[in-house]
């Protein structure tokens, strides 16, 4: 991922092409072919950032708050729903297919549904958190479950391992790869899915913000909070390949 | 002394027999190798033996005791060494002994006692892919031997190898196996291997395989390359060959 990111830096077409459209941009708004209140340029964008920088943090905070807190528990579910289908063949027959069908539902679709149940407080926030991004880390980690080597379940049988620690040693630190690659899907989720139960409301919260830019068509903080809700999650996907990093030290030693 | 005896086993996939009645014996510190072409259920018997598939009918014996059915009697080394990605090789090595409910710091030091004696020296806290597959092969059977010093079941170990490191592979093994004296079936379908290494030499052939010739090598040990190239090796390998044409 940070290869990734700098590559794409690195690469001064792209940084000619991300130039060029920020221009193109400057050029539109300042040029008056769209009204300014309605496309700001980069630079009000920039300056309605500045200016509001203390709120947007504090806002920021709470809705960090409910996306780490619903990740945490959405991965932990996961982690568990992933095993139980591992272990229990039945269980994975009967319950997954009901569990796709529940993701087809969209999450703005039931926001409001959990908030007419669950208030207006944390709980349906978190809830609906923890509905998004369980399912990327189940599917994840048991595809890296199913893909175990069978020849190496069986010489560790062969040992005369349990199914305790064939799963120790075997299913979980393979399936660890499967797992970052659902949890990086997750993590951009979870702050997606905060901003969406804000906008239903609540006291703080940069969906909160968002609403109220938008109640006084402050065309400029919308796009300040827009990208500020991306950088987010792009920061928060980047921890993940730093810990991805620091958990299979064994992937950094390849070449 | 016998170590390990199979009596009569058969064994079938999907209603068709595959192996029948193969009995075969083992006596402590020999190397017997089993020699045929693929397909023939070479690596069915082992997973027998290993415990790992139920036979139709017969049984295996460890030191007489019947152990048909049960894992964790023999130790098991395939052509693929499965060393774990994500584990240094003495983590790999030593993971026979954490399974046995060893503790890790402990297993680790008894299993470095032996990284000298195999070769391995330096590579304790490397992990499998920096290593080449000779020394991975090697670490696999240093695997084996920490799972069980009684009998290894070794299924076809070097043929994955280049015909380079598979030569300077099988003096280590004899060298190795001279100190450790580690009771061996060794599965092969190659057969200047299977002379050079063995003390006795089963022959399966047929469909369903049965054992069809046993051949005594009585070479003094260790052998060298010039084995290899000398007359009565030449007297082995035609008589082989013979039985396998028949
Ligand atoms: N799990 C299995 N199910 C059905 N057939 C199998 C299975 N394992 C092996 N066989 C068949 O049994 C025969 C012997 O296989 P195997 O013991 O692997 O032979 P070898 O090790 O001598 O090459 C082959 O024809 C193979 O296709
Ligand atoms: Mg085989």
């Amino acid at each position: 991922m940070k290869k990734k990111l700098r590559n794409i830096i690195n690469d001064s077409s792209s940084v000619f092409a991300l130039i060029l459209i920020l221009a193109l941009w400057q050029f539109i708004s300042s040029s008056g072919l769209v009204p300014k209140y309605m496309l700001p340029s980069p630079f009000d964008v920039v300056m309605a950032f500045v200016n509001d920088f203390s709120l947007l943090m504090g806002h920021a905070k709470t809705t960090l708050m409910e996306a780490l807190l619903g990740l945490s528990v959405g991965t932990a579910l996961g982690f568990v729903i992933a095993v139980l289908m591992d272990r229990f063949n039945l269980f994975e027959k009967s319950v997954y297919p009901i569990i796709i069908l529940t993701q087809t539902v969209p999450t703005v679709a039931i926001a409001p549904l959990l908030v007419l149940w669950l208030g207006y407080g944390l709980l349906p926030k978190v809830a609906l958190i923890i509905l998004t991004t369980f399912f990327p880390i189940t599917v994840s980690l048991l595809e890296g479950f199913h893909s175990a080597d069978k020849d190496a379940l069986n010489l560790l049988k062969a040992m005369g391992a349990n199914r305790m620690q064939c799963f120790v040693h075997i299913k979980l630190p393979g399936a660890l790869n499967h797992f970052f690659s659902g949890l990086k899907i997750s993590v951009s989720y979870s702050v997606v899915g905060a901003v969406i139960a804000e906008w239903l409301g609540g006291l703080s919260g940069l969906g909160v913000y968002m609403t109220r830019v938008r109640k006084s068509y402050s065309f400029d903080k919308m796009f300040a909070v827009i990208f500020f809700i991306s950088i987010i999650s792009l920061v928060l996907m980047y921890g993940i390949s730093y810990l991805k990093k620091a958990l299979m030290p064994w992937e950094n030693k390849k070449n | 002394m016998e170590k390990l005896t199979t009596e009569s086993i058969t064994v079938s996939y999907e209603g068709k027999k595959t192996i029948e009645d193969i009995s075969i014996k083992l006596n402590k510190g020999e190397i017997v190798s089993i020699l045929g072409v693929s397909g023939v259920g070479k690596t069915t018997l082992f997973n027998v033996i290993a415990g790992l598939i139920k036979p139709d009918s017969g049984k295996v014996f460890l030191d007489g005791r019947d152990i048909t059915n049960t894992t964790g009697n023999t130790s098991y080394m395939l052509q693929k060494d499965l060393l774990l990605p994500y584990k240094t090789i003495i983590d790999n090595v030593s993971l026979p002994l954490v399974i046995r409910g060893e503790k890790k710091s402990k297993a680790r030091e008894y299993a470095s006692k032996y990284f000298e004696e195999f070769g391995l020296k330096g590579t304790e806290n490397k992990y499998p892919h920096q290593l080449s597959g000779g020394m991975r092969q090697r670490a696999a059977l240093l695997r084996t031997y920490l799972f069980s010093d009684q009998v290894a079941l070794l299924d076809e170990p070097f043929s994955a190898l280049d015909s380079i490191t598979k030569t300077s592979m099988h003096q280590w093994f004899l060298k190795v196996m001279e100190q450790i004296k580690l009771s061996s079936l060794l599965i092969t379908h190659d057969i200047d291997e299977a002379i050079l290494l063995s003390d006795r030499i089963y022959i399966m052939s047929g469909s369903p395989g049965k054992i069809t010739d046993e051949i005594i090598v009585d070479e003094p040990k260790p052998r060298s390359r010039d084995f290899l190239v000398s007359e009565s090796f030449l007297k082995y390998k035609k008589r082989i060959l013979d039985e396998l044409e028949s």
